[in-house]
């Protein structure tokens, strides 16, 4: 057992778990953000990319004892609230007008690698985009709306 | 007879069709806009997208129970064996865990499906039939006492002998035998008769949700489960018969689906029986969640097949005569083997005409886990095999794959092997022609030909003849055609006799109440978007009741791509009773101005309208004659690819898919049908295997399972074509299942134009390539070489005086004319 210190979506918050506890059960069990997903296990889907210090990882390959005194954001913390209920930023927006989400489950992942890829300045480029999220499967869409959309946050014309 | 109507005539001067949206910003779509291309206003935004895209939506895994425990599966290794015992180590403490066996299984050990064939758990003294099967279930309170538990149980078992090919099983699940016309009067008016022998082998549906089941115990002895699944009233009908449960005693919630493809049509019953007597064994809630090792490991895949071919045809590329053989692998148990194997044996002969045809269909019964329900459902394969069949006919002619396509493609009026006269909402034509022209096939190809024929020879790499030094890969073109059966086969529907309902409720709300489940496909979306529609009133004012079996009517399983086509006709035409209704007693006032005050005044009101056989539609499940499906949707698909000619490597690089729908309910959800429905359908071509050895998937991690990523995906350009079906008030056939039918024939035929090539077994794989272009020696396990072409001419046939002109690059070798002994 071990006590841990980090910031999730600008909040601070302090786990005791064993330092090899993956991230991802810190989040979903120890946490209550099931936002992140698992679908596998092992670092082939992406279904659980969390942003640590701003870079995408598969929060299920990450042991606890790693993100000591990291910012972490999930999905969770994209969407901002206002007195009628969650607004959601502009890659959330593009995702729901272009149809980049389907069944849902990759999505949280997909947009946290999305996130990353626009703040780090990525632009509407297809190939460039690709690129970003070729960690991250989806089994529903084909892609293409997913990087319309993501193109489409980027400033892109859609 | 109705006239069909085409709401997008196909035009060859038009210019190729925009299918993106036009508007400068997208993201603001005028409600009332059309879109270009589009035969609707914008439509609404999916219902549950902001939930999902916040995180907020829960799937089964993220709903907490509190005081749950967790369950294990305990399974065989065996592929064949008899159950002899279970061993339990005497050094673990095992009051802390709780032990299932098929003896607490209160009602039939048998898993409620087509068949009785399966057990929940295989009881001691029984047959083992597959290396997955369940034999105990185990649940602890933590994560950490069951793994120690999953260590202590061995089983006990005496191996039997094991069967593998399905064509050596003498357990026949199911088979068809589909007869037109005079088979050996065609064969003799053919001038030319073409054989080929076609395989496909296991795929994984992969939806990225793993299955999940939670079951809560109830305070009457029952059971409520909740869980990721397709089709809430098969796993009640299967929770009572097992646990011997009233129909208010079990009850089954969906959660939030992360995908289904067929893959949560019918595994998930046996995953809520297993949670289902743990709960009841311990009194808790038990969490019965896959891993992906186990999901792969176990659950159902889509049915392996081996499809034979013979066909006529006149040397102007009619056809005369087809004689199609297909042997399908159901795995272990019979599942939905029966209904995959139909709707594969309707399907067998391609959407084409053809006067004399024979269809033998038969799938068996080998020691591997139970194949069963995939997105396609038994057509993907037999259009494959129909698909690059006609192909090599083409080449075999010398003609254009559009031309031989065009001859023979279904027209209004023209009969199908069943004996079903397609009266209208035929539109092979226009998505071939729409797809064909988007593509700028003939120009394309043309261009690929001449290359081909440049380098061919050429090749300055031993052993490949394509390859020069300048040039490592080869691009070419391909094209597809299929049909698909809108809805249930045969009868199954009008047996099914699904009920929907709307409701306008005492607050004045109206509320859509079905069990068709949300699994991307945008049920919850579309079904509030047709009921607004009838009513007249804002698609806000419906809301959608969650599919729990204690609150909504059996709407039948969410399958066949019947959801947008059945359901939503059912709706429809319960929203418009609903509306005549409250006019009525309103004066004839309009439903929009008046149902709050009807609610307030008359309290709520309910119609549940129940499924009538469409007219005109009948099918004799005896005889396997008449209308097997009530309509068909169309699909067409346009592929190019590179092949790297040094390591045999496919990349997709382009798609055009023109997919009929009947009519557009809402372009960006059918749109993103046909985007992910594509996708599957290259990966089935191009990279997705499952190997075996002694009836075990060996690669059954996510690792070794590749599907495609971002960066194998190409661009896929949608042609969406209206040809309504009369028979639903909306005309909507349905769009999940079309492009999955179509794809994967038209990656085979791209790389067939760029190497000159036909791979006669899915996934055209590296290896498989390398070996038809002679580079490498057949790989281990390839079809052997049975393929022929018997010109049976007395004259040689006008154009392209060779018959064969692939004939030294095809794989399988081609004879011809035939030899006198033969057999014909
Ligand atoms: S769950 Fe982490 S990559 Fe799949
Ligand atoms: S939306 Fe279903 S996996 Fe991506």
């Amino acid at each position: 057992m071990g006590e841990w210190r980090f910031a999730v979506n600008g909040e601070a918050v302090e786990v005791e778990a064993p330092g090899m506890r993956r991230l991802l059960d810190i989040l979903r069990e120890d946490l209550g953000l099931t936002g992140t997903k698992e679908g596998c296990g092992e670092g082939e889907c992406g279904a659980c990319t969390v942003l640590v210090d701003g870079a995408p990882v598969d929060s299920c390959l990450v042991p606890v004892c790693q993100v000591e005194g990291a910012r972490i954001a999930t999905v969770e913390g994209l969407a901002t609230t206002s007195s009628e209920g969650p607004v959601l930023d502009r890659l959330q927006e593009a995702f729901l007008e272009m149809g980049g989400a389907q069944c849902g489950i990759c999505t949280p992942g997909m947009l946290m690698a999305a996130r990353s890829y626009l703040d780090s300045g990525g632009g509407p480029d297809e190939v460039a985009i690709r690129e970003a999220i070729a960690g991250n499967l989806c089994r529903c869409t084909g892609y293409t709306k997913i990087v319309e959309a993501i193109a489409v946050a980027a400033g892109g014309p859609g | 007879m109705p006239r069909m109507t085409i709401r997008t005539p196909p035009g060859r001067t038009l210019t190729p069709v925009a299918p993106r949206r036009t508007e400068t910003d997208p993201l603001v779509l005028q409600p009332g806009t059309i879109a270009p291309g589009r035969a609707r206003p914008a439509a609404p935004l999916r219902r549950e997208g902001p939930a999902k895209l916040t995180g907020e939506a829960k799937y089964a895994d993220d709903l907490v129970f509190p005081g749950a425990w967790y369950g294990a599966t305990i399974r065989s290794t065996d592929a064949h064996a008899r159950f002899d015992g279970i061993d339990l180590d005497p050094a673990l403490d095992w009051s802390a865990i709780a032990v299932v066996t098929a003896a607490d299984i209160p009602g039939e050990n048998i898993v409620s499906l087509v068949s009785d064939d399966q057990p929940v758990l295989v009881p001691v003294g029984g047959e083992i039939q597959h290396q997955a099967e369940p034999l105990v279930l185990l649940a602890a309170a933590d994560r950490e006492t069951l793994r120690h538990a999953r260590r202590g149980v061995t089983i006990r078992s005496t191996p039997l002998s094991p069967v593998f090919d399905p064509r050596l099983s003498d357990h026949v699940f199911a088979h068809f035998d589909i007869a037109s016309g005079d088979l050996e009067r065609g064969f003799a008016e053919a001038d030319l008769v073409i054989e080929g022998e076609y395989r496909v082998g296991h795929q994984e549906q992969l939806y990225i949700e793993n299955n999940a089941m939670i079951a809560v115990p109830r305070e009457d002895g029952g059971v409520a489960v909740h869980g990721s699944l397709q089709c809430p009233y098969y796993i009640h009908k299967a929770l009572k018969r097992a646990l011997r449960l009233t129909d208010e005693q079990a009850r089954v919630v969906q959660a939030e689906t992360g995908g289904g493809f067929g893959g949560k049509e019918e595994y998930p019953s046996i995953i809520a029986l297993h949670a289902a007597l743990l709960a009841r064994k311990t009194g808790k809630p038990v969490r019965m969640i896959y891993d992906r090792h186990e999901d792969l490991s176990a659950t159902t895949k889509r049915h392996p097949a081996i499809v034979s071919h013979r066909t006529g045809v006149k040397a102007d590329g009619t056809l005369v005569a087809q004689e199609i053989d297909v042997v399908m692998d159901g795995g272990a148990y019979c599942t939905l083997t029966p209904v995959v194997l139909s709707r594969g044996a309707i399907h067998a002969g391609g959407p084409y005409r053809c006067p004399n045809v024979r269809i033998r269909a038969r799938a068996t019964r080998t020691n591997t886990p139970p194949n069963g329900a995939f997105r396609g459902f038994g057509a993907p394969q037999v259009e494959f095999a129909a698909e690059v069949q006609i192909g090599r006919i083409a080449d075999a002619l010398g003609m254009s794959p559009l031309d031989i396509r065009r001859r023979n493609l279904y027209r209004v009026g023209d009969e199908t092997p069943t004996g079903q006269v397609l009266r209208e909402s035929v539109a092979a034509e226009e998505v071939l022609e729409r797809a064909a022209e988007a593509a700028e096939f003939e120009g394309v190809r043309t261009r690929t030909e001449r290359a081909r024929a440049r380098r061919a020879g050429s090749g300055s790499v031993p052993g490949s003849p394509l390859r020069t030094g300048a040039d490592r890969t080869a691009s070419g073109i391909g094209l597809a055609l299929a049909w698909h059966g809108a809805g249930f086969t045969g009868s199954g529907e009008v047996k099914l006799a699904s009920v929907a309902s709307v409701e306008l409720g005492a607050d004045g709300r109206i509320r859509v109440l079905t069990a068709s489940t949300e699994m991307g496909q945008g049920t919850k979306t579309i079904f509030p978007q047709l009921v607004a529609a009838e009513l007249g009133v804002a698609v806000d004012d419906v809301d959608i009741a969650p599919q729990d079996t204690a609150l909504v009517p059996d709407s039948g399983p969410t399958v066949a791509s019947r959801t947008a086509m059945v359901v939503g006709g059912l709706l429809i035409k319960a929203a418009r009773r609903l509306r005549e209704v409250v006019e009525e007693r309103n004066g004839g006032r309009p439903f929009a101005d008046v149902h709050r005050a009807d609610a307030a005044a008359h309290g709520p009101t309910r119609i549940d309208q129940q499924f009538e056989p469409y007219p005109h539609v009948h099918f004799d499940d005896e005889t396997y004659r008449g209308d097997a499906y009530p309509a068909f949707g169309w699909a067409a698909c346009v592929v190019s690819v590179s092949v790297d000619l040094d390591s045999g490597e496919v990349t997709v690089r382009d798609v055009v898919a023109a997919d009929d729908v009947g009519r557009v309910i809402h372009p960006v959800l059918a749109e993103g049908q046909v985007e992910g429905g594509t996708l599957q359908a290259i990966g089935y071509a191009t990279i997705e295997e499952i190997k075996l050895r002694d009836g075990r998937y060996l690669n059954d991690r996510l690792a070794t399972y590749i599907i495609p990523t971002s960066l194998d995906a190409p661009r896929i350009t949608t042609l969406l074509v209206e040809a309504p079906f009369s028979g639903a008030p909306h005309g909507a056939k349905g769009v999940g299942e079309l492009p999955m039918d179509v794809g994967a024939p038209a990656v085979v035929a791209a790389i067939r134009d760029a190497t000159g090539v036909w791979i006669h077994e899915l996934p055209a794989s590296p290896e498989r390539i390398l070996a038809a272009l002679g580079v490498t020696a057949e790989p281990p396990g390839q079809a052997p070489a049975a393929d022929t072409v018997r010109a049976a001419l007395d004259e040689p046939i006008e154009a392209g005086t060779d018959p064969r002109p692939d004939a030294p690059t095809d794989p399988q070798p081609m004879r011809g004319p035939r030899d006198p002994g033969e057999p014909s």
